[in-house]
């Protein structure tokens, strides 16, 4: 048998199946592999190798099968997982273990996948570089010195370092689409409510999304199928099935785009892309043509005003969401000496346990809400999100998907946006229209520029998933995938 | 002239029950001055007469039938507390001393 962390998810489902290879020792060659590596990468929070043997040794014993039966996943730490460490990579949940599980967990389990630990993210899913991790950033396995994207550095760096073949993340503003861009991996949005919002810790609740996120275009079609679709538990989910992602993928992979459109959005032309990302887009584009797609250029004009619309509408939501942890029901209680209000260690509560990002948008949020604000500020948010809404259907009237880079830059070194938060807000600069509009998205490896991944961007209109997978793996079919240097 | 000063920004911290130092005071109303003022952009758009989106997916309220399901149990439901008595969520008082 090959390196067990180098092959596909659909490889080591296939070889598990056939009894080439026993889903334990699958599991146990990962986490071998985070042994060896994840003190340097640090894409872990937590590690369940117990947890992982046992799952697999049930998917060695018959007792569950299916497509990825055996296959190992990471899962983002923002996701409820019942006894195991939770955390959202805050300090305000240190060593909370969940007395349920999510979902889309659930749904992991239920399938045979193979849970190894949960991973790093920046507080909260507030970031885009895991910077704002309360437990220390992640490192690029492309260039250790280099953020691997956010909030799900944790699952994308996983990815790439071989530590796992699949990883769950969330996607509110681009936390799935650019940490794949940036660590040449492929991280999909699924439509808003075609994942189970159920035991996520919400973050901004008209927006979270969970998806698959994988290294290639197929794995992640097949995480998709398994972790989607309807959930009574959630009243924001979709009723119906999710479409057949796995055969759009497959059929993408044959490298046919006769008749497909793809639109180019005029307004993220001259948007302060690096020029090396601008070019490996556009080479990207030459080859899809070669394979008959055809690029019609459309207007978008009210995306210019997304991530405006985003740090109002995004804020506003957390800043409800997070007075959860008032100190009460679960996590950090701090300064509770006997003599103190109620209301006094609430705050020293929040104060100690939140880190400043979190706090910046709690703030923030809490002034747009605000009597006299919200009309000119939350209001006009939400109506400028009805008008990227319409700028959307209007161009899916003329194309099938739109194209762009995922992100405008490659990966950044660390601290480099920190001290200006909204220098690092301007990450999500082609993924926030997205998540306003609830519809699909996906980041396929497309090239590099100065040896760093660079990652292409392809948006389907709400629950036509299915179109973004089939460009994405006829992407992948022209390209190829992508290999960091050796750890 | 600044979109929001460093009272309000007190201000608001303590409406968010965020007892927030001095020094986070000085380097927020500076941090979310900058990012106010971007955001602020979306009052450019003439949207007088379109109507507000809250969701992405429309919908009214989903109801399940109103059928006994399994759930916490109370040990489970205060496993997390960080202060439990007696079957119940302990908080430090809430009232202030008799005045």
């Amino acid at each position: 048998m090959s390196d067990l962390t180098r092959m596909s998810a659909v490889e080591l489902a296939g070889a598990i199946k056939s009894k080439q290879v026993s889903a334990v020792e699958v599991a146990q060659a990962h986490l071998d592999r985070i042994s060896a590596v994840d003190e340097r990468v640090h894409a872990f929070l937590h590690v369940d190798a117990e947890g992982a043997l046992a799952a697999a040794a049930r998917v060695d014993k018959g007792e569950v099968t299916g497509p990825l039966a055996g296959v190992p996943v990471a899962v983002k730490d923002v996701i409820a997982t019942k006894g195991v460490p939770t955390t959202a990579a805050s300090k305000i949940l240190e060593g909370w273990r969940p007395p349920y599980s999510a979902t889309i967990y659930e749904r992991l389990q239920a399938a045979g996948t193979v849970p190894l630990g949960k991973t790093n993210m920046d507080e909260f899913a507030m970031g885009s570089s895991t910077e704002y991790s309360a437990y220390g950033p992640t490192n690029n396995p492309w260039d250790l010195g280099r953020i691997p994207g956010g909030s799900g550095g944790g699952s994308a760096a996983a990815l790439a370092a071989y530590e796992a073949p699949l990883a769950i993340g969330t996607d509110t503003g681009g936390s799935i689409r650019q940490p794949g861009a940036v660590t040449g991996t492929v991280g999909a949005k699924p439509t808003y409510g075609g994942t189970s919002r159920y035991g996520l810790i919400a973050f901004s609740s008209s927006l979270d999304t969970p998806g698959p996120c994988a290294r290639n275009v197929e794995d992640a079609a097949l995480l998709h199928s398994v972790i989607g679709g309807h959930d009574v538990r959630d009243s924001t989910s979709i009723p119906q099935p999710v479409p057949d992602v796995v055969a759009a993928a497959r059929l993408g992979a044959t490298g046919d785009l006769t008749g497909v459109k793809l639109g180019l959005v005029k307004e993220f032309a001259g948007d302060g892309s690096e020029a090396g990302v601008t070019a490996a887009f556009r080479e990207s584009l030459e080859a899809l043509v070669k394979l008959g797609a055809e690029v019609v250029e459309v207007s978008c004009p009210n995306f210019q005003y997304a991530l405006p619309a985003y740090y109002l509408i995004a804020p506003s939501e957390c800043s409800s969401n997070l007075a959860r942890f008032d100190g009460v029901r679960y996590g950090l209680r701090v300064g509770d000496d006997g003599n103190r209000s109620l209301e006094e260690v609430m705050s020293l509560t929040r104060d100690a346990g939140f880190g400043p990002e979190v706090k910046r948008r709690i703030i923030l949020g809490t002034y747009a809400l605000s009597s006299g604000y919200y009309d000119a500020y939350y209001g006009q948010a939400q109506k400028v999100r009805t008008l990227i809404t319409r700028d959307f259907e209007k161009a899916f009237e003329q194309v099938d998907v739109l194209v762009s880079p995922t992100t405008p830059f490659v990966a950044f070194p660390f601290g480099s946006r920190t001290s200006d938060p909204y220098q690092m807000y301007l990450a999500d600069l082609f993924t926030i229209p997205t998540n306003l509009y609830g519809g699909p998205a996906i980041s396929v490896p497309c090239g590099l520029s100065e040896g760093l991944p660079v990652g292409f961007q392809i948006m389907a209109p709400t629950m036509a998933d299915d179109r973004m997978y089939r460009v994405g793996a006829a992407l992948e079919s022209a390209v190829g995938t992508f290999t960091p240097p050796a750890l | 002239m600044a979109a929001i000063s460093r009272e309000e920004v007190a201000h608001l911290a303590r409406l968010s029950r965020l007892a927030v130092t001095e020094q986070e005071l000085d380097q927020f109303a500076g941090q979310l001055d900058v990012i106010l003022q971007s955001v602020a952009r979306v009052g450019e758009v003439a949207a007088d007469d379109i109507p507000p989106t809250s969701h992405s997916v429309p919908l009214t309220n989903v109801y399940r039938d109103d059928v006994p399901q399994p759930s916490l149990t109370q040990d489970e439901a205060l496993s997390g507390a960080p202060d439990a008595f007696d079957g119940r969520f302990r908080v430090p008082r809430i009232l202030d001393e008799e005045a």
